[in-house]
């Protein structure tokens, strides 16, 4: 953690001395420290994935959901990722448009899981 | 959880670099040279920075989407 941080604030010291002379490598440097974070921090996400898959073994639930839940956690982390790097160098359009994407990706990936709840309602009201 | 400090270093000397050229050469009056100076470091610095990228996007790949 103290790692982290300490780098955090370095890239940050050297993003604002590079960014008065060249802006293009402000933001090199920026989406390269982000790039470095979150991959020391993916190896963690792996474990609580592994956790997670075999909690839903063990439960019986059909191994297709997870996988779309864990698509749709994938999607919406490298969404958010790239619309950060892309609103830290100033393009805020660009930014809402990937977030926009994500979303919608997210949301086609859900439809099968959506319609299987409906129907269990269905099922369940009395007819 | 080991990230590479030394190259967040190597970026942000090539960009210093890349500038104190660029300020010569527009002071010796070769002012297409230098942007030619920047277009590069900029081309390199961007070759470590997808690099890495390529490795995130194999990673959340295999831990995610199960490929």
């Amino acid at each position: 953690m103290l790692q982290i941080v300490g780098i955090g604030l370095l890239a940050t010291v050297l993003i604002l001395i590079v960014r008065e002379q060249k802006p293009i490598f402000a933001f090199l440097i920026s989406a390269f420290v982000g790039i470095g974070i979150f991959l020391a921090m993916i190896g963690k996400i792996d474990s609580v994935v592994s956790v997670l898959e075999d909690l839903a073994d063990r439960s019986g639930i059909p191994s297709v959901y997870l996988k779309t839940m864990l698509k749709i956690i994938g999607i919406a982390y490298i969404a958010e990722f790239g619309a950060q790097i892309v609103r830290d160098s100033g393009m805020e359009s660009v930014a809402s448009k990937i977030e926009f994407a994500g979303k919608m990706l997210i949301l086609v990936m859900s439809v099968p899981i959506i319609s299987v709840m409906i129907e269990t309602v269905l099922n369940l009201l009395p007819s | 959880m080991n990230i590479d400090v030394s190259t967040i270093f190597q970026i942000a000397g090539i960009g210093i670099i890349v500038a104190m050229i660029h300020t010569v050469l527009k002071q010796m009056g070769k002012e297409d040279m230098a942007h030619w100076v920047t277009v590069i470091g900029f081309v390199v610095v961007l070759f470590m920075v997808v690099r890495l990228l390529n490795d995130l996007f194999q990673e959340i790949k295999t831990i995610f989407l199960f490929q």
